[in-house]
């Protein structure tokens, strides 16, 4: 004991010493270094949204266009005619193929273009002009212009690369007014083609949600029951402490696992429905359902005990607990999961290129049995593609995706905060 | 009954002067016994062969040390111990004359009869009127709408609150002061009509003002319901409660009515604890 440690009047308290301020003042230097680390870190992150967002819109921007050539074609003097009560949208298509449209549509593209211009309209273009007429057969009282594609090696050479001996041609009809880069509605609406000036999403898109309808239908119920009975049933012993580690384990497998499983199993079961979103969904729900178990299992873990002792208390049976008090309570964590888990599951491509989803499909699927691709399987074939004409297609179907993803995200926003209540 | 801010010193000579405090044994009837009865969280024993009587029309209380088991006991009567996996009872606990842990019984059944409060407030994070509302619905007690809202008004005024919140009955529960929302859980436990209604440590977490009120609610509620209540204020106990149990480490030390447990307890340990000297 010496005498420092005694109390006295001239004393100066240890919380007013030059040391101890000078250790206050590290404290508060050690926290703007800590501010300083997280703001940058967030700075970071946004340049590098940033940086993704704008050259993908720049990018991309180009594949909601095609270059399209102007076609003025006169029908009174061609003397077709539409025969409306032929049925559907295809049976007056081939009815006027029947009469020559086709021909007409080359000539009349002669006529404006001159015979080179005319060799580069897409051969596909007279179905333009027999859509355009199926959805109004007014079209044919006189004369009009119509916008046609072009072939992809002068919209190549329009772009400023491609074949060199046809750059002075595309410069002259563009000088003319009748060849320009214009944006192609029907890119949403087509599915997958050999020629990138006739390619569509809308496929791929159709079949990307087929896909996650299945995914949904399957991974949500079977895993919110599963993490319910396992949170609010299951007795606490060695066999639910395995399931739970294989759970963990099984959110941890690396996705093309589970390609091969859905090979192994469900073509095996059903080997007909090769590329079908049946089959893929299911693959992807084996996938999406261990990541709803453990953020459902978290979800109802955090619903206070006081809301369950409040409800058991008033005679409210365990199942009336769980489906009026628990779940309502858990819903917004276990909705965020799902939505983390289907999110996870539109950008996959690994387990769907085993059960056979990389198959070219000319025309959206009708149903969940028709073959099919998905959003992130196209980009991927696409940007395999050595014509021009596909990076651009590419970089679109990408923003497509994105906007389908951010969708689905915000409806998950929605619906938490919808759901979300207070205690 | 007015909570008074007079001194524990004066304890004695109040209980003394309150008329509410006879107990009248041979009118008085049994709502619920306890024989023997032992409460088990794993290998441990939390509640040492426990014998005590509920009676109806009075308010019966629990006094005792932190951990001393007055809660597990409390839980063990309406059988809320069973959620919890390791908790074990022995010995028999009867609801007129109904064992309560036999086979026969039904636990919603039970619990319907035998309310709840608890400690914190925990009304449900739904509209006042639902909190009311659930116990009657999952029972079915009422038919059609006309009906909930006459048990609702009725519940609501039995517990004080309804000129409160009867302009605000869609007003989520949560939203309520902690007073307020004791005396919803009040409302709810005898919205069901329960004949017990047990009420463990009501006022911990509430300030003096919301306290008196809930006493008070209580003293207006003994004629109609047989009142269990754990508290650790010996001061709420002698203002509220005609009967008292002190249980110490497990064990009841004393049961009685409770101007004699106040004023001429038989047991030193009680005598200790009551003055303050541990606990």
């Amino acid at each position: 004991m010496s005498d420092t440690v005694n109390i006295d009047e001239t004393r100066v308290p240890p919380t007013r010493t030059p040391a101890f301020e000078a250790r206050l003042k590290k404290r508060y230097a050690a926290e703007r270094r800590f501010k300083a680390m997280g703001l940058s870190a967030i700075v970071f992150s946004i340049a590098v949204l940033l940086f993704l967002l704008v050259t993908m819109t720049i990018n991309g921007f180009g594949g909601f266009q095609r270059a399209e050539m102007k076609v003025p074609v006169d029908f009174p003097a061609m003397g077709i005619s539409v025969n409306t009560t032929a049925g559907d949208e295809d049976a007056i298509v081939r009815d006027l193929q029947n009469q020559g449209l086709p021909e007409i549509v080359q000539f009349s593209a002669e006529e404006a273009l001159g015979s080179e211009g005319a060799a580069e309209l897409n051969g596909e273009a007279w179905r333009i002009v027999a859509r355009q007429i199926a959805a109004d057969p007014n079209l044919l009282d006189r004369e009009n212009s119509f916008w046609l594609p072009a072939t992809e090696d002068l919209a190549s050479a329009y772009a400023g690369d491609g074949k060199v001996d046809l750059q002075p041609l595309a410069a002259q009809l563009s000088e003319r007014g009748l060849l320009d880069e214009r944006f192609d509605p029907g890119f949403m609406s087509r599915a997958d083609a050999t020629d990138p000036q006739l390619v569509g999403i809308w496929g791929a898109l159709k079949g990307s949600i087929l896909t996650m309808i299945v995914t949904l239908l399957l991974a949500f119920p079977i895993g919110v029951l599963a993490a319910l009975y396992l949170e609010e049933y299951a007795p606490k012993n060695r066999w639910t402490d395995l399931i739970e580690v294989s759970i963990n384990n099984l959110a941890a497998v690396p996705s093309i696992i589970f390609g091969l499983l859905g090979l192994a199993v469900f073509l095996a079961i059903f080997p007909n429905y090769r590329s079908a979103p049946l089959i893929g969904g299911m693959t992807l729900a084996l996938m999406t359902m261990p990541v709803i178990v453990i953020s459902g299992r978290n979800a109802i873990k955090a619903v206070p005990p006081s809301i369950r002792d409040g409800a058991l208390a008033v005679g409210a049976s365990p199942v009336q607990v769980v489906f009026h008090h628990v779940l309502p309570l858990a819903l917004p964590g276990i909705l965020t999961g799902t939505i983390i888990g289907m999110a996870r599951a539109l950008g996959e491509t690994a387990p769907l290129l085993l059960i056979g989803m990389r198959a070219f499909v000319s025309s959206p699927p009708s149903g969940f049995t028709d073959n099919a691709t998905v959003l992130p399987m196209q980009i991927f074939l696409w940007s395999d593609e050595i014509d021009r004409g596909f990076v651009e297609r590419t970089s679109a179907a990408i923003i497509v995706l994105l906007i389908f993803l951010l969708l689905m995200n915000g409806l998950a926003i929605y619906l938490r905060n919808r759901f979300e209540k207070k205690w | 009954m007015v909570m008074s801010e007079s001194a524990p010193a004066s304890l004695a000579e109040r209980i003394q002067d309150h008329p509410d405090d006879v107990v009248d044994e041979a009118t008085a009837a049994v709502k619920m016994s306890a024989r023997d009865v032992s409460v088990y969280y794993g290998d441990k024993k939390a509640i040492d062969n426990v014998s005590v009587d509920v009676f109806s029309e009075y308010v019966t209380a629990f006094i005792g040390p932190s951990g001393c088991g007055k809660s597990t006991f409390l839980r063990a009567l309406n059988r809320m111990n069973d959620t919890i996996p390791s908790a074990r009872v022995e010995g028999t606990i009867k609801l007129e004359g109904e064992d309560i842990y036999s086979s026969g019984m039904d636990v919603v059944q039970l619990r319907a009869r035998v309310g709840m409060v608890f400690q914190k407030p925990n009304p449900f994070p739904k509209s006042i009127y639902d909190n009311i509302a659930y116990g009657p619905k999952i029972h079915g007690l009422a038919e059609g709408k006309s009906e909930l809202d006459a048990i609702v008004e009725k519940s609501l005024t039995r517990a004080g609150l309804w000129d409160e919140v009867k302009d605000r009955l869609q007003d989520s529960g949560t939203a309520l002061s902690g007073g307020q929302q004791q005396r919803l859980c009040i409302a709810r436990a005898i919205a069901v009509d329960p004949e017990v209604i047990l009420m463990d440590e009501p006022c911990s977490a509430l300030d003096p003002i919301a306290t008196a009120k809930i006493e008070e609610l209580i003293d207006e509620l003994r004629g109609r319901y047989a009142i269990v209540i754990v508290t650790h204020s010996m001061q709420q106990a002698a203002r509220v409660s005609q009967r008292t149990a002190f249980f110490h480490l497990g064990h009841l030390v004393e049961y009685g009515h409770t101007s004699d447990i106040f004023t001429n307890p038989k047991k030193q340990r009680t005598q200790d604890y009551i003055t303050g000297r541990y606990g």
